[in-house]
């Protein structure tokens, strides 16, 4: 293999590795931010209570940080990796494990830090509702990281398999392509998945005798809010798995690289809005528990109209893989 | 590889297809999340009118969809017309 190969790879994944780490530091530091500044806010409310407000912040911050260690396990994996002969095609695969891991790290960073802030807040409220509002934070924060654990398992698929018997011209970009898609959509979904586990846990402070309602809509609300997330893996792993024939033009490379971005960015806006949607629900629930079914259902309808740009941005991107 | 004229504007058609769905899929999918938000909470306050709400709603993210659509069809001209 020549020594100019070789710089490529390397190349792109000391690039990729920088891209990882740095995009993926934002989400976390913003979430524990929120975290700290809602602690703040309920320790100068309850003085008296602080011991146990700092203990539930430091417990929120550690989940939220997971993403960026995510992120931070992609970049030096991706600093030391043993490229040795490898071809082209691992420079476009380690380049969009980066992508993937950093922008996949953003939307759970952010998201978990609204759970241990409304936590924090909540002990200072209802100091007696303490133990149920920890369990309910960990559930929810738990749940917001799983775009990012998405983001991880493409990034390192991408990092430790074998393309070496691959065409080129076209994989390079769906090499690419399935990091940005996953990458992208794991925003909004975690973002979203952030929001109703914030508004469980201020509901639980509210209403301590829902929590069972609450944590019941939280999590079905969550699921929802993963689905953009879960379109972007699966595109990913039909961008990755399957083979594409050779070519020399340049229309089919990129019509898999959009394939990616649409799948990506179309994942963002429902990941978000389904997030919303379950925040209004989840508050309400604590607010009248008796309306609680109908407030599931008004819930899971909204979010699946929310939900229909996701489809059409799947749709438009399966026709890029299969048809054109 | 060489590229031809041609061939530059498929790709082009392309990624714009792509960049179209995907960036015109943010926004109805916050506004329609947003509408349902309100809807929620709505039904909490007021259980009572739950038909009328959910209509409402219903309607509200319909043309918050529009926009969507949009990107849909234009995303579609690219592909397949262009």
């Amino acid at each position: 293999m020549n020594p100019e190969t070789q710089s490529i790879v390397e190349l792109c994944a000391y690039v990729g590795g920088g891209i990882a780490m740095g995009l993926g530091a934002i989400g976390a530091a913003i979430g524990e931010g929120y975290t700290a500044s809602e602690a703040n806010v309920a320790v100068a409310r309850d003085p008296e209570n602080s011991g146990n407000i700092f203990k539930n912040m430091l417990v929120g911050q550690a989940v939220a940080e997971s993403s960026s260690i995510f992120a931070l396990v992609i970049a030096i994996l991706l600093l030391f990796l043993d490229v040795e002969m490898a071809g082209i095609l691992k420079a476009a695969a380690l380049l969009g494990a980066g992508l993937c891991m950093g922008l996949g790290a953003i939307g759970s960073g952010i998201g978990s830090g609204f759970p241990g802030g409304q936590t924090c807040f909540g002990i200072a409220r209802q100091p007696e509702a303490a133990p149920a509002l920890t369990t309910n934070m960990l559930i929810g924060s738990a749940v917001c990281q799983t775009p990012a654990i998405f983001a991880m398992v493409v990034a390192l698929m991408l990092m430790f398999m074998d393309f070496g018997q691959s065409a080129v011209n076209p994989t390079w970009a769906a090499l690419i392509g399935a990091g940005v898609s996953t990458g992208l959509a794991a925003i909004g979904s975690g973002y979203g998945g952030g929001k109703a586990a914030g508004a469980s846990c201020a509901g639980v402070a509210r209403n301590p005798t829902s929590v069972g309602n609450v944590t019941t809509t939280m999590l079905v609300g969550q699921a929802v809010s993963q689905t953009p997330s879960i379109f972007g893996l699966l595109v990913s792993f039909i961008l990755i798995f399957k083979t594409f024939p050779e070519t020399t033009a340049l229309a089919p490379s990129m019509a898999l690289l959009a394939a990616g971005l649409c799948t990506g960015f179309g994942g963002i806006g429902p990941g978000i809005g389904n997030g919303l949607v379950a925040e209004g629900a989840v508050r309400w629930v604590a607010r009248n528990t008796s309306a609680a079914g109908d407030l599931m259902r008004i819930m899971l309808v909204g979010q699946a109209v929310s939900q229909s740009t996701a489809i059409y941005a799947m749709v438009v991107s399966l026709v890029l893989i299969f048809v054109i | 590889m060489d590229i031809s004229g041609p061939d530059l504007v498929k790709a082009a058609a392309f990624l714009g297809a792509g960049i179209s769905m995907g960036l015109g899929a943010i926004g109805p999918g916050v506004g329609e999340g947003m509408v349902a938000a309100k809807a929620c909470e709505a039904i909490g306050k007021n259980p009572g009118e739950a038909g009328l709400l959910t209509r409402t709603m219903l309607v509200g993210q319909a043309v918050s969809e529009s926009t969507g659509i949009y990107s849909l069809v234009i995303a579609l001209l690219l592909l397949f017309v262009v």
